[in-house]
């Protein structure tokens, strides 16, 4: 900087001592130091505090989709209402009936004033989720013998309710303003007087597909879709990645064409993720007529995707082997290609491994290009094989996201929060790799 | 599946050769594998690559031309009443109606009796093709091995060939790489040229008017759609404009600090803080965008009497501008780093203090490098898709007030081929014009961007 | 230093010089004629005939850049590794040319084994370094096979007393010297018939370099061995024949004993009277 303490060419006093005078300048120069470096520091502060927010905001937000409450009803098993028209009960009979009513019948037993009016009588039903009827049809085949008795049976309240036993919908807004009518807290808080209102590990969340019904959707669906199309991810991508670094590195000449191979991966890394999905599109689908919507097309168009990622980092492990290593070999009459099968592919292998899965968590988050090629749609079931339908967990993030229902909120910031951690699996292990195998040469 | 069964089966075939191959090789030494060329092991391969490539290769083309064929076979073999006078659409459409059909699922053709004719044929010819595959696949995996066992001999330079046909295959991967991108242009500039017939082309790049939205009656009212991009550029542009005040300023200042002040422990600490940002996925700054950023900035503008639309570009553009943060950082970091110690210490040397050293040393000298990090950064806003798909608006406006809703080049791509498509109509195919003009925005960015860094690093190493 | 003197005192000539009837059944191993080598545009190497005699140790010597390490790596093909490298000219083993584009390079490095400037066992146990080659080779049937060549060949190169009781450790956990020791084990283990030696004690130290030395008077006996030397001191104790190179010529080739002692090229008495180098 110019406005240094003093000029030495000023001075030319000869030999005598020159105090060390302090400049007024330099009190200023040493504020405006700390200015610097507090600015520096609180855009770091500034990076994480952002960091804690958005965690925060999610878990906040996501927690409780894990837990759901229960409400006990007394369902009689009535035989005329299962078996209407008379005669033997088959399993047939009991296939086809009405468990719905039985249902409706325990609510309107329990609130004999509210089944007057029809509106108000489609809240009642609507207390608990729309899926019992179907519980109430596997608990009976399953035990025929609960014909005729009457029990005590723990149904899933609806979404709203659920939100609303959850504390998230306040009682003090003017009815038109919340979701939840003055009946229904009424209702609510009478199940919860008689401590027939309980909290339960929201098991399906985990074991189900998609739902209409937020209570009843679950993301298996999705991570299983996600497993399936990040194993054909990580099937093509990682052979056809170390194979190139493999040619790249340690055979290929140097030529212009090997250049252009070089520069064509390094742009092809920074291609917006969504263009790959305008290219599965046309030539997966289009060209190839692979199925829509399933995890064979989204899997390929992942392993292109992934595949620079890959093959850069491979590059960079199969480097630092050094080449000490391959005279070695090479000096013992092994040839080029057992050179690097017996010696530097294993050497380099952590290095391969680390970015391979830096590689496929990239994969895991990744939802545009998946849009292109229809894994957006909504699919209740499970997928069982690679040409199924299926969705990915990101994408059912998305799904969930777009849903209007207060409910799904709670499941999007789960289905984020299950997402992460997952994320956070994946760089664990990659980070442990590099710290175990990690040799300094 | 049954293909699947057949690949694998071809394998098994192919591992059972290499067992015969190296059992072969030792038995014409005279059992001792000493006088072979090469390892017995290699003459297993030698034989298991005859067996497997040939029929696998067979096994592919057959897969891709077997169903043309009998598709040709099934649609000729249609009334000719039927298929006259149908359009590709159609055609197309009737085919899969039988298809369907066949396959046992419910059609709304499924009760036509030639229809019906046609799926059961469609059924016998697949059913007699898998079967003719099958044979011939493996009847060429037999002569592959009836080959490779004639061919061995110790004189046979086996692992000469496998490894020859190893260096083949290893090309072929790294030759994906240009085949994708060959493919991304091929497919982009097809599919865009077929739009351009149907829209003129300065009316794509220069009209201010973007509603893609084509009837579906010819008669219908405002049936022709309007595909003038220039709102989605000007859009792009204001959030990424709006991510870039956001991530350069503390991502370089991020950079700086780690680079030139903190401390290894601090540095262990937060490298790492800002690598877990970098790794979140986009489609959760999408929802944290949607879900707390915008509802925030709408709270916070109406408090001060400010109408903030509720899909503002402001928060995308933010959020976007957080997402880069860790990008443009790790960039910078990376590029000061390469500054040699030997221009600070002459700064030092100078009674010059650290940010003084910084800002009138270190920055320019790395500047190049910087500006790629930067450029690169844009170049990775334009394209970023899940935030501006869940943050910002699908309107068109044509607007330079972050306050208020615009759409970008990647929300349009996502509507327009979200749902159904026709690839007869503009509305899909505006979705390919739109691809392209993104991806040589970013090409163009990025081969300026590494070019700079690369003359920048050449530079100081 | 003056250039009147023409014998180096502190150059001991120690390796037994072959006599007269070794002399007249010498047999050329390896015979080159017109050697030329490019690196690109750069014309390392320039013409040079030089014979290579079955049983001896032939020292190549010469200052920094002058082709020795060139000639070496010429006589196993490791050139071949460097694309830019261009090799003409005619090196013949046992009277077959080595760059007959019929011939496997990698049967011919099985012949002419190689030990490198630095110790570069592979990270892997003793033992696997030692029966690496054999087992690319298929020169052993079965473990009790391998485990006889190990043995003999860590025997030949005088390590096995050290390293019998740990055969299971990485190589790369020995010393320097024995590291290298380990590569010579490694490189006879493959049994072949010529050593090429790159300056194999520039990185060790006296005692170990002493040892080292020891080791390739011994092997001698069975193997033609050929070393690349900075040391002029060390091509005089363990080498029969000397070759000179200067600047990518092959300025003086003979007897050991005489380059030392009775030089003809000014060069080469320039250099090992330690004018220039």
């Amino acid at each position: 900087m110019t406005d240094t303490t003093s000029s030495p060419q000023g001075e030319s006093a000869g030999p005598a001592r020159r105090p060390l005078t302090i400049s007024p300048h330099l009190a200023k120069r040493y504020a405006r130091e700390r200015l610097f470096r507090t600015l520096g520091l609180a855009s770091v502060a500034t990076a994480g505090l952002i960091l804690l927010v958005l965690v925060g905001s999610i878990v906040s937000k996501g927690y409780s989709a894990f837990w759901l409450h229960h409400v006990d009803l007394t369902i009689e098993f009535s035989v005329d209402e299962l078996n209407p028209d008379g005669g033997p009960i088959e399993m047939e009979t009991l296939q086809k009936a009405n468990y719905l009513g039985l249902v409706r019948d325990a609510l309107k037993r329990e609130f004999p004033d509210a089944a007057s009016d029809r509106r108000e009588r489609r809240k009642l039903y609507g207390l608990v989720s729309p899926n019992a009827d179907i519980m109430l049809r596997n608990m009976v085949l399953n035990d025929p013998s609960l014909v005729g008795t009457t029990q005590t049976v723990s149904f899933k309240m609806s979404d709203d309710m659920d939100t609303f036993a959850k504390g998230f919908i306040d009682r003090d807004l003017p009815e038109s303003d919340r979701r939840v009518t003055d009946a229904e807290i009424k209702w609510h808080d009478h199940f919860e007087a008689e401590g027939r209102v309980h909290v339960a590990f929201n098991i399906d969340f985990f074991t189900k597909g998609d739902s209409r019904e937020p209570e009843e959707a679950g993301i298996y669906g999705a991570l299983i879709g996600s497993i399936l199309t990040l194993t054909v991810t990580l099937l093509v991508s990682f052979p056809v990645g170390v194979m190139a670094a493999v040619y790249l590195e340690e055979f290929a000449p140097k030529n212009r064409f090997t250049d252009l191979i070089e520069v064509n991966i390094n742009n092809l890394a920074a291609v917006p993720s969504i263009v790959f999905g305008l290219l599965g599109l046309a030539v997966f689908l289009n060209f190839f007529g692979l199925p829509r919507s399933a995890p064979l097309a989204g899997g390929l168009v992942l392993a292109l995707m992934t595949l620079p990622t890959i093959i850069i980092a491979s590059r960079s492990a199969l480097k630092a082997v050094p080449p000490s290593i391959r005279e070695a070999a090479l000096g013992l009459g092994a040839s080029p290609l057992q050179v690097v099968t017996h010696h530097v592919l294993p050497l380099a292998m952590p290095g391969i491994l680390t970015g391979t899965i830096i590689g496929m968590a990239q994969a895991l988050g990744e939802t545009a290009p998946l849009l292109m090629i229809g894994m957006v749609a909504f699919i209740v079931d499970v997928p069982q094989g690679f040409t199924d339908p299926a969705t990915v967990l990101p994408v059912q993030v998305y799904i969930w996201a777009d849903s209007p229902e207060r409910a799904f909120v709670e499941k999007t910031s789960a289905a984020i929060m299950v997402l992460l951690g997952f994320l956070v699996l994946m760089n664990a292990i990659a980070v442990l790799l590099r710290k175990r195998f990690e040799r300094r040469w | 599946m049954q293909t699947f069964i057949v690949v694998l089966a071809l394998i098994g075939f192919a591992a059972i050769g290499y067992t015969m191959g190296r059992a072969r090789a030792v038995m014409t030494a005279g059992g001792v594998p000493k006088d072979l060329h090469s390892l017995p092991s290699y003459y297993g391969s030698y034989t298991a690559l005859w067996i497997g490539l040939p029929s696998l290769i067979l096994l592919a083309v057959w897969m891709i031309v077997q169903p043309q064929i009998i598709d040709g076979l099934v649609m000729g073999g249609l009334p000719s009443d039927m298929t006259a006078g149908l359009s590709d659409s159609q055609f197309g459409l009737l085919l899969n109606d039988i298809r369907n059909v066949a396959t046992g699922n419910i059609s709304s053709r499924g009760d036509d009796p030639a229809v019906a004719a046609a799926a059961t044929q469609l059924s016998s010819l697949r059913h007699t093709g898998f079967i003719l595959m099958v044979v011939a696949v493996f009847g060429v995996g037999a002569g592959g091995l009836a080959f490779a066992r004639n061919r061995i001999s110790p004189t046979l330079r086996a692992r000469n060939t496998v490894e020859k046909v190893i260096n083949v295959i290893l090309i072929i991967s790294s030759l994906i790489a240009i085949l994708t991108t060959v493919g991304i242009v091929l497919s982009l500039l097809f599919e865009s040229f077929v739009f351009f017939t149907k829209v003129p082309f300065y009316e794509f790049l220069f009209g201010l008017n973007w509603s893609p939205q084509t009837a579906l009656r010819a008669d219908q009212v405002g049936s022709s759609g309007a595909f003038g991009a220039i709102p989605l550029f000007v859009g792009t542009l204001l959030i990424t404009f709006i991510a870039m005040v956001v991530a350069a300023p503390i991502g370089l200042m991020s950079a700086i600090y780690m680079a030139e002040y903190a401390d290894p422990r601090f540095r262990a600490f937060a490298k790492p803080m800002l690598e877990v940002l970098a790794g979140i996925p986009t489609v959760v700054y999408g929802f944290f965008a949607a879900l707390t950023v915008a509802p925030f900035f709408r709270g916070a503008g109406e408090s001060i009497g400010l109408d903030v639309s509720s899909e503002s570009a402001l928060a995308a553009g933010v959020v976007m501008g957080i997402m880069i943060i860790p990008f443009v950082s790790s960039l910078s970091d990376d590029v000061i780093n390469a500054v040699p110690q030997s221009l600070r210490d002459g700064s030092y040397g100078l009674g010059a203090t650290k940010s003084e050293t910084i800002r009138s040393v270190v920055v320019p000298a790395a500047l190049p490098g910087i500006v790629g990090a930067l450029l690169l950064a844009i170049s990775r806003a334009i394209g970023e898709t899940m935030i501006v798909v869940m943050a910002a608006g699908l309107a068109a406006n044509l607007t330079i007030n972050p306050l208020e809703a615009v759409t970008t080049v990647t929300v349009q791509i996502v509507t327009l081929l979200v749902g159904d498509q026709e690839f007869d109509s503009a509305k899909t195919l505006s979705a390919f014009a739109l691809g392209l003009v993104l991806f040589f925005i970013t090409l163009a960015l990025n081969v300026i961007a590494l070019g700079v860094v690369r003359k920048y690093r050449e530079k100081y190493d | 230093m003056t250039n009147t003197s023409v014998t180096t005192p502190d150059v001991d000539v120690a390796a037994k010089p072959p006599s007269v009837e070794q002399l007249a059944n010498r047999y050329t191993k390896i015979e080159s004629r017109d050697v030329n080598v490019y690196y690109g545009e750069k014309h390392a190497l320039k013409h040079v005939d030089l014979d290579v005699y079955q049983n001896e140790v032939t020292a190549l010597i010469g200052p920094s850049g002058c082709g020795k390490s060139t000639f070496l790596r010429c006589l196993n093909r490791m050139n071949d590794v460097i694309d830019i490298c261009r090799v003409t000219g005619r090196i013949a083993l046992d009277e077959h040319d080595i760059y007959d584009p019929s011939l496997d390079v990698v049967q011919l490095r099985a012949r002419v084994g190689m030990v490198f400037q630095k110790p570069n066992p592979f990270p892997k146990s003793i033992y696997d370094n030692i029966s690496y080659g054999p087992r690319i080779h298929g020169l052993a049937h079965g473990k009790a096979e391998l485990d006889e060549i190990v043995q003999k060949s860590l025997e030949r190169a005088g390590l096995w007393k050290e390293v019998s009781d740990r055969l299971d450790q990485p190589g790369t956990g020995l010393s320097g010297g024995q590291q290298q020791r380990l590569c010579i084990a490694r490189a006879i283990a493959v049994n072949p018939e010529v050593i090429l030696m790159d300056e194999p004690c520039s990185a060790l130290d006296p005692i170990a370099t002493a040892r080292i030395e020891e080791l390739i008077d011994e092997l001698r006996e069975n193997f033609t061995i050929v070393i690349v030397t900075h040391s002029m001191q060390q091509a005089a104790r363990v080498s029969q024949r000397t070759a000179f190179f200067h600047l990518g010529d092959l300025v003086e080739v003979g007897e050991t004993e005489a380059i030392f002692t009775n030089p003809e090229d000014s060069r080469t008495q320039g250099y090992i009277t330690g004018r220039f180098g």
